[in-house]
């Protein structure tokens, strides 16, 4: 065996340089992820707790089949429905994506702070920002095989259970909603991963994902109607001269809602998935009320778009303004393990 | 002498009032094998990730082979193979598939980076327990698989820090090897930080002595030797039998010789120059055979206290 190790190894540009270390980072991330207990469990969580609340719309669907009203139900009704007692499945979505983004994101960078194996990483010819990068594509790659898997099984089983076969429009508002999930994770993905360089430790990071998690999934909605009270107090009956003090009322909880990513996924995905959904103001109470009296025809995808449109600004927004974040704090930050 | 490719210039690292690395002047040949020593906490890591890229110095600058560390560190990293000290692998992979991700980002792929990494983990010794996960490994093996993992992308320096740290006498030994042969077979210019003076002077063709920040010392291990010696005294352990009375007489005799004490029943002989010689000749001379002779003070260990005395005290 030939001891001496000058070989001719590639002579390679900087920026191919560059790429190497996204590309190996990210092959190697997804590769752990699929490895990972904790992935596993968060797929497990999120696949029986959704398919639960497919199969309660699925009930209730198969009950209506044959009356009446069977005609309004679609295969997007297995998404959004909900059962008896049971929550939907785009709710579950709702609830744990945040959760789901967390898990794959708190230990990012402590983790490898921790397993002391930082410094050999930046050792290598890459930038710090690759690092970010590669984990975060890996988790948003591993987070949409994930969530189109869960998708398109329930497509599958609408189909087979149901007889409801989508149309082209309804195909594609399925895609558009599971798009809009994987993007709703991504942010919190981007969350954890600002967490994971934060926080030396990644309990602190794990307790402080979940934290943000139950505010903006629960306490934030109950809080701003607590708020919008508070600002505008409301009359017992509303009359016509107090009628602009309900509205500002409505109007400045569904303000605070919109600050949780939560409000502006679920808001999003109802539009999408519902075509009789045609706004998301307060006008949407009215119509509600009078639908009885009134023709309500649907929304074509476009304009269901178009509707959402700023919800899906919103989220990738915040993700980017994490992403910020974490790039000047990691570009900040001392390698020492100690 | 060689080519320099590694050069300082006044580098300084500051964290707020604390000044880790003092106006650090450093030149580094091609080929050489320079050891930084040093307490712990003297400066050595800072100065090394500055080297890298990886802390923004305060002021000042370093280069290696002309490329600025603090503006380019893509461009140093793919030339300088870096050994953390406690180095650390993903413990769930093997120690093929740790070379082989380290191989990608490198941009080494396919059967060039198989035939590499069996290469280079034969020539650590590690080639029976390749696929073996990380996490199974002693500590020595993992050092091991450090320097194959530091070799992988074939750099021009090698920095390695704290290598010996934690392994035992015999691992010690086997890692300086490899190390040695890094320089010597390889050409590779090696830079280990350490404060193990003993263990790694024998490999190092050049040692800086690194105090408080401060480079207090450079050179060869004799130059230092030299430098460290106290100037117009000499003192030398001498015992000769039969040890009676006068044996302590014919050493006072002894031209330049200024006085005599009994330590640990050795005399230690102080004397304004080297009077080796002359002790010897009249040891013979007088019938006395000669049991113990050494000449203090040129010993590593005393270099290595004087210095850090003397950087102290500064």
């Amino acid at each position: 065996m030939e001891l001496t190790a000058k070989q001719d190894l590639p002579v390679i540009s900087d920026r191919e340089a560059k790429r190497n270390g996204f590309r190996a980072l990210y092959y190697k991330e997804v590769r752990d992820y699929f490895r990972s207990l904790k992935f596993i469990i968060v797929l497990v969580l999120v696949a029986v707790l959704g398919l639960t609340g497919v199969y309660g719309a699925f009930n209730g669907i198969q009950d209506a089949i044959g009356s009446s009203n069977s005609a309004s139900y679609t295969l997007l009704s297995l998404f959004t429905e909900q059962g008896a007692s049971w929550p939907s499945f785009v709710w579950f979505l709702m609830f744990l994506g945040p959760l789901v983004g967390m898990a794959l994101g708190f230990d990012a960078i402590n983790g490898e702070r921790s397993r002391r194996t930082l410094s050999r990483l930046l050792a290598q010819p890459i930038h710090r920002d690759a690092v970010i990068n590669g984990k975060f594509w890996a988790g948003v790659t591993v987070l949409a095989i994930m969530v189109f898997a869960l998708g398109f099984f329930v497509i599958g089983f609408g189909i087979a259970a149901l007889g409801l076969v989508p149309t082209l429009e309804q195909l594609l508002r399925i895609v558009i909603f599971l798009f809009f999930t994987v993007v709703y994770m991504a942010l919190f993905l981007a969350l954890a991963q600002l967490f994971s360089l934060l926080f030396r430790h990644m309990a602190t990071s794990a307790l402080m994902g979940i934290a943000v998690w139950l505010f903006l999934a629960i306490f934030l909605s109950l809080l701003a109607g607590v708020i919008a009270n508070v600002l505008f107090p409301l009359p017992e009956t509303t009359t016509a001269a107090n009628l602009p003090n309900a509205i500002n009322n409505y109007r400045c909880s569904q303000f605070i809602k919109r600050l949780s990513p939560s409000t502006l996924y679920s808001e999003a995905v109802v539009t999408v998935l519902n075509p009789n959904v045609r706004t998301l103001d307060l006008v949407s109470l009215s119509l509600q009320q009078q639908s009885s009296i009134m023709l309500i025809t649907e929304l074509p995808l476009g304009q269901s778009l178009l509707l959402v449109w700023p919800h899906l600004t919103g989220l990738i927004a915040l993700a980017m303004v994490c992403f910020g974040v974490s790039y000047v704090v990691f570009m900040r930050q001392e390698i020492r393990a100690d | 002498m060689a080519e320099v490719i590694l050069k300082t210039e006044r580098l300084t690292k500051k964290y707020g009032r604390l000044i880790a690395v003092d106006r650090l002047n450093l030149e580094i040949a091609e080929g050489e094998v320079f050891g930084l020593l040093g307490p712990n906490g003297a400066g050595k890591t800072t100065t090394i990730l500055m080297l890298l890229g990886l802390t923004e110095p305060s002021s000042g600058k370093a280069t290696i082979y002309g490329r600025d560390c603090t503006r380019d560190p893509i461009g140093v990293k793919r030339i300088v193979g870096y050994l953390p000290d406690n180095v650390a692998f993903y413990n769930d992979m093997t120690g093929r598939e740790n070379m082989r991700f380290i191989g990608e980002m490198n941009g080494i792929y396919g059967k060039a980076a198989e035939e590499r990494i069996d290469m280079l983990l034969h020539r650590v010794g590690l080639q029976d327990v390749a696929d073996k996960k990380v996490r199974a490994y002693s500590r020595g093996m993992r050092q091991r698989l450090g320097i194959a993992d530091v070799l992988m992308k074939d750099p021009k320096v090698v920095i390695l820090d704290e290598p010996t740290l934690g392994i035992d006498p015999e691992g010690v030994h086997e890692l300086l090897v490899l190390i040695r042969e890094l320089s010597e077979k390889d050409r590779r210019t090696v830079l280990i930080s350490s404060h193990q003076l003993y263990q790694v002077q024998q490999i190092c063709s050049r040692v800086g002595i690194f105090v408080s920040g401060r480079l207090v010392a450079c050179g060869n291990i004799d130059s230092l030797r030299e430098a460290t010696r106290e100037k117009d005294s000499v003192e030398i352990e001498y015992l000769a039998r039969p040890d009676n009375a006068e044996l302590e007489q014919m050493i006072r005799a002894i031209p330049g010789v200024d006085g005599v004490e009994r330590e640990r029943g050795l005399y230690v002989v102080r004397a304004r120059q080297d009077v080796r010689d002359a002790l010897v000749a009249a040891t013979a001379e007088k019938g006395y055979s000669l049991r113990h002779l050494r000449r203090l003070g040129g010993d590593l260990d005393d270099i290595y206290r004087r210095y850090f005395e003397k950087g102290g005290a500064q």
